[in-house]
């Protein structure tokens, strides 16, 4: 086991987020966090690596508490692609060697180099590696995100919504150079997701949360239309496309949202139906 | 995690070569330019006697009164003046993450100058001479700098205050730091409102940033305070360009963000708060500096740093040289001529297209 997570849970001011949130992850893993907005994702993500300090319980990686080691120890065991991929005048090599930083001391070294030439080559971004991000596609910084994650060369990387703004062909291509990387380098990722299918596609494991707390673990094969509908409030019908599940919201699901709807509305402003 | 694979790049090593050329370059025209502004001047003296009487071989004793006593403390001030100014502005701009960051925006410069007119005012400072070109002197110029420097170091500490109660947040420090900047200038107004003439004048003298105020042992404090800023900002250059990329991403790379950030901001106000104290307020070097740099260098702080130290030194010895001579035999404040060039330069850097 690479990641355990217990017992978390999690306060803004005086209002509980997460609720004894507890998980764990194995080599080669890759975690899906599930739910809907505001249900606490990016919260738990934040928690996992110490940037928001929980009220109670711990994550552990290779056994050693997160929240009792330094920040730059933390950073050499969890690689963090946060939602929001900032862009400078900085070129692709120089902000994947940013990653290095929990290594380097004062010089960076050929060491350093050479490690970000072999992550940017594993990313096929060798080409970009002198253009300046404020001069690319929003896929192409988010690969350079991750890039600089891994070159932290952590045991886990968390991913908040990687593929949120992206295109489908960016979507497929990022996700599927996680799941290689986590793989290859037999590390493990956990990552925050809004699309499904996508999830489906590329998660080894899912945790559904609801009300701040989760509300179903699964492996791929163990995700079923109820935890779905619970969780979204949606209904939903699974099906199998070329092997693989695949989510389909059901034909009423608009009307009944939009019932739903009408009905808060007519609560709101007094007005009988 | 692994990767065996990698090689060192060639095209990423000639990238860097180019900006440490760039950097250098800049080095080598920032001497050439205090040999010149040294060499220029009422008495224009020949560019192989100034080396000469610098290496120690006197040509005239008058010769050698002007450069030691005048030009070359003159010079040798413009040139820490604007490089530690222009510094300081680019890890203000850094650790805010704002376009604005710069002493004069950020309140620190007219504090300075309330603490001056205040020791003007209370303490007597200023006196006026009957005769003479400087017919106003602030005839205590050390507590004049201790006041200043003491007003815009507790403008520093209020701010970083203020914002601590909001969590450190840029937005805080900006607004905080606006805010402190009306409320000294309106304090300045309502002092300058009841001073006398003399003391007025002396205000007013004070505020033109001027860098032949300096001599020697004021040179020395300001080095010391521009070396000592240095090594803290290189020190921590990584964690500029972290912060730089996003506080999430800056916290996920293992940096203490709000410790980086305070203490970015106190000491490239000490660096100013310094300065300033001496010469009094010189605008725009920290605000235009470092975006005329980030253009040519980009936003990575192993070369903003030093190009925006080089660029700062280089335009203020610049500046200064044409304020001694444009109106010859009278002198202008370089503050004024920055402030002419830097508005302009700065309008220009906004339509070519902003950034950071």
């Amino acid at each position: 086991m690479i990641l355990r997570v217990d017992g978390l849970d999690f306060q803004y001011r005086s209002t509980p987020v997460l609720r004894d949130v507890h998980f764990s992850v194995d080599e080669g893993e890759v975690l899906a966090i599930m739910g809907p907005n505001g249900v606490g994702k990016t919260t738990l993500l934040k928690c996992m690596n110490a940037i928001h300090r929980p009220s109670g319980g711990c994550v552990l990686v290779d056994e050693a508490d997160v929240f009792r080691l330094r920040p730059d120890q933390i950073a050499r065991r969890l690689g963090y692609v946060s939602q929001r991929a900032e862009t400078g005048r900085m070129t692709t090599f120089d902000a994947v060697l940013m990653g290095r930083k929990p290594h380097i001391r004062w010089h960076v070294s050929e060491h350093d180099l050479r490690i970000v030439d072999s992550a940017l080559k594993r990313l096929r971004l060798e080409k970009l590696s002198l253009r300046y991000l404020d001069e690319m596609s929003g896929g192409e910084v988010q690969k350079v995100c991750i890039a600089r994650a891994l070159v932290q060369e952590p045991r886990i990387l968390l991913l908040d919504e990687p593929t949120s703004s992206l295109d489908l062909r960016n979507q497929v291509e990022i996700l599927g150079l996680v799941r290689a990387v986590v793989r290859s380098h037999n590390v493990a990722a956990v990552m925050t997701m809004h699309d499904l299918n996508q999830a489906l596609r590329h998660a080894d494991k899912f945790v559904f949360l609801r009300g701040g707390a989760i509300h179903a673990a699964a492996s791929r094969d163990e995700v079923t239309e109820t935890m779905i509908e619970d969780v979204y409030g949606v209904r939903v019908q699974m099906v199998q496309v070329a092997g693989r599940p695949v989510v389909i919201p059901m034909d009423d699901t608009e009307e009944r949202l939009l019932r739903e709807h009408d009905h808060i509305h007519h609560q709101e402003y007094g007005i009988s139906q | 995690m692994h990767f065996e694979d990698g090689c060192i790049p060639a095209g990423y090593l000639r990238h860097i070569g180019r900006k440490r050329m760039i950097v250098t370059a800049g080095a080598v025209g920032m001497v050439a330019c205090v040999l010149l502004a040294v060499s220029l001047g009422a008495v224009n003296i020949p560019l192989p006697d100034v080396l000469g009487t610098l290496a120690g071989k006197s040509a005239s004793k008058r010769w050698d009164a002007i450069i030691w006593n005048i030009r070359l403390p003159q010079a040798l001030s413009a040139l820490v003046a604007g490089a530690g100014l222009s510094v300081a502005g680019v890890v203000m701009q850094s650790v805010l993450r704002n376009p604005l960051g710069s002493p004069i925006t950020l309140g620190i410069s007219h504090a300075a100058a309330f603490g001056a007119a205040v020791s003007v005012m209370l303490f007597d400072a200023g006196n006026m001479h009957s005769t003479g070109a400087d017919a106003i002197v602030i005839n205590n110029p050390y507590q004049t700098t201790a006041a200043a420097f003491f007003m815009s170091t507790a403008t520093t500490l209020i701010m970083i205050g203020i914002a601590r109660i909001r969590r450190t947040s840029p937005e805080v420090m900006i607004l905080a730091g606006v805010a402190l900047n009306a409320l000294f200038t309106a304090g300045t107004m309502l002092l300058q409102y009841f001073a006398d003439d003399v003391q007025l004048a002396a205000m007013v003298f004070w505020t033109f940033g001027d860098t032949a105020r300096a001599d020697w042992a004021e040179l020395g404090f300001m080095s010391i305070a521009l070396v000592g800023g240095l090594v803290f900002f290189t020190a921590n250059r990584w964690n500029y360009n972290a912060v730089d990329a996003g506080d999430e991403t800056a916290m996920g790379l293992g940096v203490r963000v709000e410790r980086v950030r305070i203490l970015g901001m106190l000491v490239a106000s000490l660096v100013t708060s310094v300065i300033v104290a001496f010469l009094g307020i010189i605008g725009f070097v920290g605000l235009v500096c470092p975006h005329m740099v980030r253009r040519v260098v980009g936003d990575d702080h192993r070369f903003l740093l030093p190009a925006s130290m080089v660029c700062g030194g280089l335009l203020l010895v610049l500046s200064d040289t044409v304020a001694r001579l444009v109106l010859a035999p009278h002198v202008l404040p370089v503050s004024v001529l920055t402030a002419f060039m830097g508005a302009p330069a700065f309008l220009y850097l906004i339509i070519r297209g902003y950034r950071k």
